[in-house]
């Protein structure tokens, strides 16, 4: 049993950017992140975050988890969005393939419906790109491949020397 | 589950502490954030009851220098401890690269470390993963107590298959950084091993 591991490449990373950023343009969000499943960022658009993006993403990753556990447990297959409504910023999250979340951070200068109407529209482009990245991994290139002997070796020392007590 | 973004050239890793409620796992992880200079860490999100019990998660992030034009970042979980929690446990397992078992060597704590054991494995199961096959390390925290039991009973008991472990005395930061650099060479020797693909 092999676990599963995905890559974004240099290709796929710049079609999810542009979607992206058609989003932010489109829906007239602050920002807009992608984040996988087990919390790690993909990608983010819009403008610079004032906040912590990898305390984000492993957060939004969580409420995600959290949420379809609860859905599962009321007899639902799954809540395909969530909406966290706050004072001045709110939150619009879509489940898109293989479990990556997209995250729409939006203000007062936009509204939730045009948010949710655009959205929608991402979600099935990310949803093809997503796909397609899994599929390009079954045949992954060698030549993409950098974790050989001396890659570890360069990793190990610096383990050592973050950890040097 | 690794992720590799080939496009900003970083490689980001899960690693889960895992073990009985009150073992240790947050001290863990609070005195790696302590020591660690701050251009290495990210922000310490600690999700926790007013009582300091871990209540969903804790996460750190931690930045190793470039090798070969790649940045690796880990991402060090930790798991609410008591049994009351299994839901939450279960999904801050998905996707990990690699598991710390944090046992409490208190004598009184025996029963509490073999239920979190046997808790661990039937989590795992459900993701089609298995100790021995996933990077996992042992750490025998809480080595100070009076009632401590002997490391050799310990190991005997609760890690008859031999994966390597570690004393520790979590809070004074005795073992911790020996079992993080265990776990996470472990684990980017099996990033370097194992096929891509789901």
């Amino acid at each position: 049993m092999v676990r599963a591991e995905w890559a974004i490449f240099e290709e796929d990373y710049w079609a999810i950017t542009n979607a992206l950023e058609a989003l932010v343009q489109s829906a007239q969000a602050r920002h807009v992140l992608l984040v996988d499943r087990t919390g790690q960022m993909i990608a983010q658009v819009g403008d610079s975050p004032d906040f912590d993006t990898q305390s984000f993403a492993s957060l939004c990753a969580a409420d995600f988890e959290a949420n379809f556990a609860l859905a599962k447990l009321i007899g639902e297959d799954d809540f395909s969005t969530l909406y966290h409504q706050g004072a001045r910023d709110s939150m619009y999250l879509g489940k898109i393939a293989r479990g990556v979340v997209l995250a729409v951070v939006f203000d007062k200068s936009t509204t939730l419906g045009l948010v949710r109407l655009r959205v929608r529209r991402t979600v099935e482009e990310l949803n093809v790109i997503i796909e397609g990245l899994y599929d390009k991994l079954q045949y992954r290139n060698e030549e993409y491949d950098p974790f050989d002997q001396e890659f570890s070796e360069g990793v190990e020392q610096e383990i050592d020397n973050l950890f040097a007590d | 589950m690794s992720l590799i973004n080939y496009s900003s050239r970083e490689i980001n890793c899960k690693i889960v502490y895992y073990g009985p409620g009150l073992g240790g796992k947050t001290s863990n992880i609070q005195y790696i954030y302590d020591k660690l200079a701050p251009e290495t860490k990210g922000k310490l999100v600690t999700l926790a009851t007013e009582m300091d019990r871990t209540l969903f998660f804790d996460f750190l992030p931690l930045e190793l220098g470039e090798v070969k034009g790649f940045k690796t970042r880990f991402h060090l979980y930790t798991v609410p401890g008591q049994v009351y929690y299994n839901a939450s446990r279960k999904l801050i397992l998905r996707g990990c690269d690699g598991v710390v078992f944090v046992g409490d060597s208190s004598e009184a704590r025996f029963d509490a470390n073999v239920e979190s054991l046997y808790n661990l494995h039937e989590n795992l199961k459900e993701y089609n993963l298995e100790l021995g096959k996933i990077p996992f390390v042992m750490q025998w925290n809480k080595r100070d107590l009076p009632d401590a039991l002997p490391v050799a009973e310990l190991n005997e008991e609760l890690n008859p298959e031999g994966f390597d472990w570690f004393e520790a005395i979590a809070y004074k930061g005795d073992g911790v950084f020996d079992t993080l650099k265990c776990v996470a060479k472990q684990v980017l020797r099996q990033l370097q091993t194992q096929p891509a693909g789901v």
